[in-house]
């Protein structure tokens, strides 16, 4: 294996499972549940301003929502008293709203009660259910069937089935700084923020997690992933919450802004993923959704107000770049970029892991046929996007050592300003966007299917995108010996860039040109049914698929190496 | 910090004690204790000893600096009213010494070249929005303040020292900046506004120069107030367009940082800027006006960089294209009035 790439088990930093926060938070599940609730009630007092009228606005918006989403969009995992609750709810907020006899005083303290019943509900259905035993059979399940699976289609012959000859980390190379993030796990507690291309991540940076021999942080999980029943059993042992993109709701929105926040005050390492959702595009997140982000800072400044200055309370930001050669929801997840920003604005959000079939179907395929993986993990910074060393003390640009409690200081106090932790916020997803840049690792089939696509844009400079992406395929072709030049062109400054620090290049392209092209070639998206480049009879690239191309393309967008062609 | 210096008041900081600097401290001082800082040891001497700046007594209760550790120290906000040329060397030094607790705001008008290191403006042709900063964006690059804002608006030095009525801006992304900015400034003869768009805030005061080195050199070819009206209204459209493509927004271009100074600086025959315009129109070259100035004229700068950024970004800015012609290839200022007269305007207003 090339060097740079790190290939050892890792002892576990924590080996006692009862010291692991995940297992002491599921221990006292009950109480966490209730503090949850409690402090999203707070803060939705605080939104609405404690004013009754508008908290009765929210109250009925909310109902109002949930009852159409109960009508139009009913999953498997939804509760079977759902109708009933919030048919409950209805009744009082009626009854409390008709009732004449009431004075303001006992009104109020209805609303509070329905609003107590709700964010309860939410905290629970949210929580996690950490369970240690399922946990340690998952892991073993995971390695031991991913190993069998990865020998089987790699070694030839009988033996397969019992060979070790590859091991999961031949194929899933981990770079970057792993010692860091081992340390800073037994200091402090890691918000880890990955880029998200495919569904396979969360499985992924699971096993990393475990590779690098850190207990299992805690993950907000698509609720309908928890549709199917084998699949739920998995997400709970790996300790993920549940996050219900249906329910848009600020009851709902605020309790689950709360259990993250109080996880991380908990001192449980979690797992975002920034981008939201998987990036449509293939584009690098650009914009994060910074709802989640956003509990990373103000769980800091809640740990710096409970008076925690030492590392203990400190949370570190871990920034995780994945690399694929080949995405396996690639082909759909451009189409619906597409039309998401064409002109059709309504679309429909897709469920491709809806039975247990497709998803086996995925996993086989993966393991089989899938090429290598990469994992970068970044260095880690402090909430305010500052590095930090190995001891977990931040760093300003020009190498001095700073206080991170002092971002939250006004008149030397710790103090509480919403809008200063949104900007600080927006501040921190600029700094992971930067970091994800840098920390991206260009393969071979980068570079093919960007350079390929930047010279078909070049060759219809008048059509616009969708006009560009409606060319029949069988029309394109590119001259191998032009191809060649504009990849060394692009290669040239991507090394540039890497002299520069701005990102990593794989270390399988350290080759001739030809080698890397055809290593790009054989592996750009190659097990998909139309592939997005191939090299003809005649030697001349052609492509099958425009719009995948573009999808392998868009992983270089954000270098400005457009602007070479 | 301890807690125990903490529950004492601090004092404010003024860094740099120019003309505009010291009429800040002198509002400040009526509310707050001020630590003004200087680079010459003269000028500290003079502010501590006979209360005084270049002859002109302040306020006696504002203590004068060397030492920019000393002032980081003993204060929490920080207004920075150092010269745009001076702006970045005075940052570096006081650097080492900020913190995230401190508040920063400043009031210089300028901008500055962000170029790879070794580069001149002259060697790359044309600059993009990266290769500019503001003043504020200078102060994050360089330091780890980030509660940073900037003050802006119609407020001649003179005019304030004299406690006439004025108002001002303080923009900042940080509504704790714009509100312990309101709290420190206001008086009953200065009113302070808030903005959250402080880019937009920055250019204003930036762009207008451009306009009153046009307006000065108006009034040296001896053309009236039709005139004038003509450029204030052009010079906004134009400020406002070059305004958005940096990354201002439209509503502080029309507020007190931005329309209110600009007319406030055409009508102003004593700026710097102005003046530049007005012993061009009398045939003066740009170097023997520069070589009996003290201080540069911000707007020379200014109309620098934007020429440079315009070619860049592909669009059309015409007023300082011409300046651009006239301060350095020659042209005649009455050939570019004359030009400006031709060009094809055609819609009044098309930004609103």
């Amino acid at each position: 294996m090339a060097e740079g790439y790190i290939k050892h088990q890792y002892e576990p930093i924590l080996p006692q499972k009862d010291e692991w926060p995940v297992v002491k938070l599921s221990k006292s599940r009950k109480d966490f549940v209730k503090k949850v609730a409690e402090a999203s009630k707070k803060s939705v007092l605080e939104i609405t301003g404690n004013n009754i009228d508008l908290l009765k606005e929210e109250l009925e918006t909310t109902l109002y929502r949930e009852k159409l989403r109960i009508k139009q969009n009913p999953w498997a995992v939804d509760p079977d008293d759902d109708s009933d609750f919030w048919r409950k709810v209805r009744q009082v907020l009626v009854q409390t709203s008709a009732d004449p006899h009431l004075n303001k005083t006992q009104k109020k303290k209805k609303y509070l009660e329905v609003l107590d019943d709700i964010t309860m509900r939410y905290a629970e259905e949210i929580a996690s259910n950490f369970v240690h035993t399922h946990y340690k059979v998952t892991r073993r399940m995971v390695t031991f069937g991913f190993a069998r699976l990865l020998n089987a289609a790699r070694v030839k012959g009988i033996k397969s089935l019992f060979s070790n000859q590859f091991t999961l980390q031949d194929k899933i190379q981990i770079v970057g700084e792993t010692d860091q993030i081992r340390e800073l796990a037994s200091k402090g507690t890691i918000v880890m923020v990955p880029t998200h291309f495919s569904n396979l991540d969360s499985i992924l940076i699971g096993w990393i997690i475990s590779v690098l021999g850190l207990p299992p942080f805690i993950y907000g999980a698509g609720l309908n992933l928890f549709n199917i029943g084998i699949f739920a059993y998995f997400m709970n042992a790996l300790g993920a919450y549940k996050v219900d993109r249906r329910k848009k709701n600020l009851l709902y929105l605020e309790t689950l802004k709360t259990y993250s926040s109080e996880a991380i005050q908990f001192g449980v390492h979690s797992l975002f993923f920034p981008g939201g959702t998987r990036s449509r595009s293939g584009m690098i997140e650009k914009k994060l959704k910074l709802g989640l982000l956003s509990t990373a800072v103000e769980a800091q400044r809640a740990n710096y107000q409970k008076g925690q200055q030492n590392v203990g309370g400190k949370i570190f930001i871990v920034p995780v770049t994945i690399n694929y050669h080949f995405v396996l929801e690639a082909p759909s997840l451009i189409q619906e970029y597409l039309s998401i920003t064409g002109q059709e604005r309504y679309y429909k959000e897709r469920d491709e892991f809806s039975t247990s079939y497709k998803i086996s179907k995925f996993l086989v395929k993966f393991f089989t046929k899938g090429s290598d993986i990469s994992v970068s993990i970044g260095k880690a910074m402090d909430v305010m996007g500052n590095y930090v060393d190995n001891a977990g003390n931040s760093f300003d640009q020009h190498g001095r050592k700073l206080d991170t409690r002092d971002y939250f200081v006004s008149n030397g106090k710790v103090t509480v300003d919403q809008q200063r932790e949104e900007e600080y916020t927006h501040h921190l997803g600029r700094r992971i966007v930067e970091e994800f840049h840098i920390n991206n690792r260009v393969f071979s089939s980068h570079l093919v299917a960007f350079t390929a696509f930047q010279l078909i844009k070049r060759e219809n400079r008048k059509l616009d995108l969708y006009n560009l992406l409606r060319l029949p395929e069988e029309d394109i072709f590119i001259v191998y010996v032009e191809f060649k030049e504009a990849c060394e062109m692009v290669l040239n400054k991507i090394l540039d860039l890497e002299a520069q620090g701005k990102l990593q290049v794989a270390p399988h392209m350290m080759q001739d040109i030809d080698g890397i092209i055809s290593h790009g070639l054989d592996n750009v998206g190659m097990y998909h049914a139309k592939r997005p480049l191939i090299k003809n009879n005649n030697g001349n690239i052609e492509t099958q698929d425009l719009s995948v191309l573009y999808f392998y393309h868009n992983r270089l967008i954000g270098y400005d190496l457009e602007k070479l062609f | 910090m301890t807690l125990k210096s903490s529950s004492k008041e601090k004092s404010v900081g003024v860094v740099g004690m120019g003309s505009f600097g010291t009429a800040i401290a002198n509002i400040l001082a009526e509310k707050s204790k001020v630590i003004a800082f200087a680079r010459r040891a003269e000028v500290v001497d003079e502010i501590n000893h006979e209360h005084k700046v270049n002859g002109v007594s302040i306020n006696p209760t504002i203590k004068g600096t060397q030492d920019p550790e000393f002032l980081c120290q003993n204060c929490d906000t920080i207004f920075i009213m150092v010269p745009s040329a001076a702006f970045q060397e005075v940052i570096k030094s006081f650097s080492p010494y900020l913190y995230p607790y401190h508040l920063v705001i400043h009031g210089t008008k300028g901008l500055c070249l962000n170029l790879p290191e070794g580069k001149k403006l002259t060697d790359v042709q044309t600059i993009s929005r990266d290769n500019i900063l503001t003043m504020s964006e200078v102060i994050l690059k360089e330091t780890v303040a980030i509660r940073v804002g900037c003050l802006a608006g119609p407020n001649l030095a003179k005019e304030l020292y004299a406690g006439q009525p004025a108002a001002t801006v303080v923009a900042s992304k940080y509504n704790e900046v714009i509100l312990e900015g309101q709290r420190l400034l206001r008086t009953d003869k200065f009113q302070v506004y808030g903005n959250s768009d402080i880019v937009g805030v920055e250019l204003s005061g930036v762009l207008k120069n451009i306009i009153a080195i046009a307006a000065g050199a108006l009034a040296g070819m001896g053309l009236g107030e039709n005139a004038k009206g003509l450029l204030v209204s052009r010079g906004m459209v134009e400020l406002v367009y070059l305004g958005n493509a940096l990354g201002g927004s439209l509503k502080s271009f029309i507020g007190l940082a931005g329309i209110g100074d600009l007319v406030t600086t055409c009508n102003s025959t004593l700026s710097r800027n102005y003046t530049v315009g007005f012993r061009l129109a009398k045939g003066e070259k740009l170097t023997e006006i520069l070589e009996s100035m003290e201080e540069v004229a911000e707007g020379i700068n200014t109309i620098r960089l934007m020429k440079a950024f315009v070619e860049g970004k592909g669009m059309r800015a015409p007023i300082t294209e011409n300046l651009y012609k006239v301060l350095f290839e020659d042209l005649k200022i009455e050939d570019a009035l004359q030009y400006l007269m031709k060009y094809p305007f055609s819609v009044d207003v098309d930004f609103l």
